[in-house]
């Protein structure tokens, strides 16, 4: 779009076909409509030149006509008139729905997409008034602007629109503070991405006790009320505000990812913990309340404790099993972060990560062969960026860090009743204020 | 409340952005004679694609002049260097493999 529009070169895209409906929504919405896109079989990946070069004598998947004529008519026939029409449009939020009766109307929401499958809280006006009480800021006032991918276009909200998504996540109205700081954090649960992602937050402060929230036994599973509605609000705030989360077109997860319903929702034991708080690591004071926002979630690794004879060699193992484009997250019950101290005399969270960091390497051929690290890190190595083009130097038996330093984080959580832990990738996007939002 | 009692609830959407058309270039008279550039936004084997598309060129129009071009960075990041330089020294574009 880029270079056809700013640049004023006559371009040509092309696409695999299970992205048509995904690739159309996004030129009409950047006001390019009848941008000149071709589509070959799905997927390029893995192929062999001979079958990639079938697909290019073969038909182009949507139209039908051979491919090739696609493209060299997308490149040399003039516009008509049907190129310009509808291109400039307005599109408006009613601020309620026609009356209709609750049954129609939960058919309504599923049917627009507008929910997460399970049944939802119907945001009535006065549900909607009671959840605005707690919150100093007017239902007018502009929260954020969000988007499921970078080349979608940023939808704008209200503190009011939150309110609705919180009524019918089924959050109580204490809880609207929490809710408010995910969505002015723009980040969302509802990332488009191919890879499935899904979304981990970790609340600080004293706000975890104000609302009765679980830092213990089953603390991230379906055990607490603020633990997964809090979750879950983040979720469909993200589905509605952002302009949807519908599969083909502004969703394009492969598989889906099951910690989507509530996304995964720590409280940090604080209380539990031998370590500084998260917030406190990212610049906050202790007896503030914040919530820290991630995308990932992809993988988990798991094991009991750490044993005294090959602890380093177990975790060297789970490390990697990881896939090194995304760093982990390392989530200790209270039982394994006291283990690490005592066997490996990590007394601070960030020893830890050092650790971490040093022992988390595999050979620089194997790296480099990652799909993920080819579509991603590659290209920044061959340009130079640091500190990928010296990993690129490697020779291919040398082990190079899979991860970045600074993407390593640790967090506790859980009841004690055993040191399991978990490892589960996550890309840190920021840690906002929830007491801004009272 | 009755079955068929009506309710009024608020709708959950956000606020889309108004959406502005942008012109396009205007299209070429002919390929002949013409540089092509094939840009690799250098996702999922996209070179490989895009090297065979080369090839097919120079098969069956080879009064077209093909230039195989990666992009800089990871195709998530705007590429000025590279358009500036199709700009400069193209006449049209094939952007792939999206997917």
């Amino acid at each position: 779009m880029t270079i056809d529009h700013k640049y004023q070169v006559p371009a040509v895209a092309v696409h695999t076909d299970i992205f048509e409906r995904a690739t159309k929504s996004v030129s009409r919405v950047n006001g390019m409509p009848r941008m000149r896109q071709t589509y070959v079989p799905q997927p390029i990946m893995g192929k062999t030149p001979e079958q990639l070069r079938a697909y290019i004598e073969g038909p182009d998947m949507v139209t039908g006509r051979p491919f090739m004529q696609e493209v060299i008519e997308g490149l040399t026939v003039p516009f008509n008139q049907d190129d310009l029409k509808n291109a400039s449009f307005v599109r408006t939020t009613p601020r309620l729905c026609e009356p209709d009766t609750e049954e129609n109307l939960y058919r309504l929401f599923e049917e627009n997409h507008w929910t997460d499958y399970l049944p939802i809280v119907l945001p009535t006006e006065e549900r909607v008034e009671e959840m605005l009480q707690h919150t100093s800021h007017s239902p007018d006032e502009t929260v954020g602007h969000m988007a499921p991918t970078h080349f979608r276009e940023h939808w704008e909200y209200i503190v009011e629109q939150v309110a609705v998504n919180a009524v019918m996540a089924g959050a109580k109205p204490e809880y609207f503070p929490v809710i408010l700081a995910m969505a002015a954090s723009g980040t969302s649960a509802r990332g488009s991405t191919s890879s499935s992602a899904a979304a981990m937050s970790i609340i600080n402060g004293p706000i975890r006790h104000e609302l009765g929230m679980n830092p213990g036994i089953g603390a991230m599973g379906p055990y607490n009320h603020a633990n997964a509605t809090i979750g879950r609000a983040w979720g469909l705030l993200s589905t509605n505000l952002q302009g949807g989360s519908t599969p083909g077109l502004t969703y394009l997860g492969s598989q889906g990812n099951a910690y989507s319903f509530t996304n995964i929702t720590i409280p940090e034991n604080e209380e539990r913990s031998p370590w500084e708080p998260f917030h406190v690591q990212h610049g906050f004071k202790a007896s503030e309340s914040t919530v820290s926002l991630f995308s990932g979630g992809h993988a988990t690794q798991f094991t009991l404790g750490l044993r005294e004879n090959f602890w380093q060699q177990h975790v060297r193992n789970l490390l990697r099993g990881m896939d090194p484009q995304s760093a982990p997250v390392f989530v200790l019950d209270p039982i394994t972060a006291n283990q690490f101290i005592d066997r490996g005399g990590f007394d601070t969270k960030e020893k830890l990560i050092d650790w971490v960091y040093e022992n988390a390497t595999l050979p620089a051929a194997e790296y480099w062969d990652y799909q993920l690290i080819q579509n991603y890190i590659y290209p920044r190595a061959t340009f130079g960026e640091e500190p990928f083009a010296s990993k690129l130097k490697a020779p291919p038996d040398q082990h190079i860090p899979m991860f970045e330093k600074r993407n390593i984080h640790v967090v506790v959580v859980g009841g004690e009743t055993n040191g399991y832990w978990r490892m589960i990738n996550g890309r840190y996007a920021k840690t906002v204020s929830i007491d801004e939002w009272r | 409340m009755a079955s068929t009692d009506k309710v009024v609830v608020h709708n959950p959407m956000g606020y889309p952005p108004k959406v502005t058309h942008k012109a396009m270039a205007p299209r070429l008279d002919t390929l002949d004679g013409k540089t092509i550039y094939l840009v690799d936004c250098r996702f999922d084997d996209s070179d490989i694609f895009l090297k065979q598309l080369q090839a097919w060129f120079a098969d069956n129009l080879p009064g077209v002049n093909t230039v195989f071009k990666q992009i800089n960075s990871v195709y998530t990041q705007d590429d000025p260097v590279t358009w500036q330089e199709i700009k400069a020294r193209g006449d049209a574009a094939i952007v792939g493999v999206g997917h």
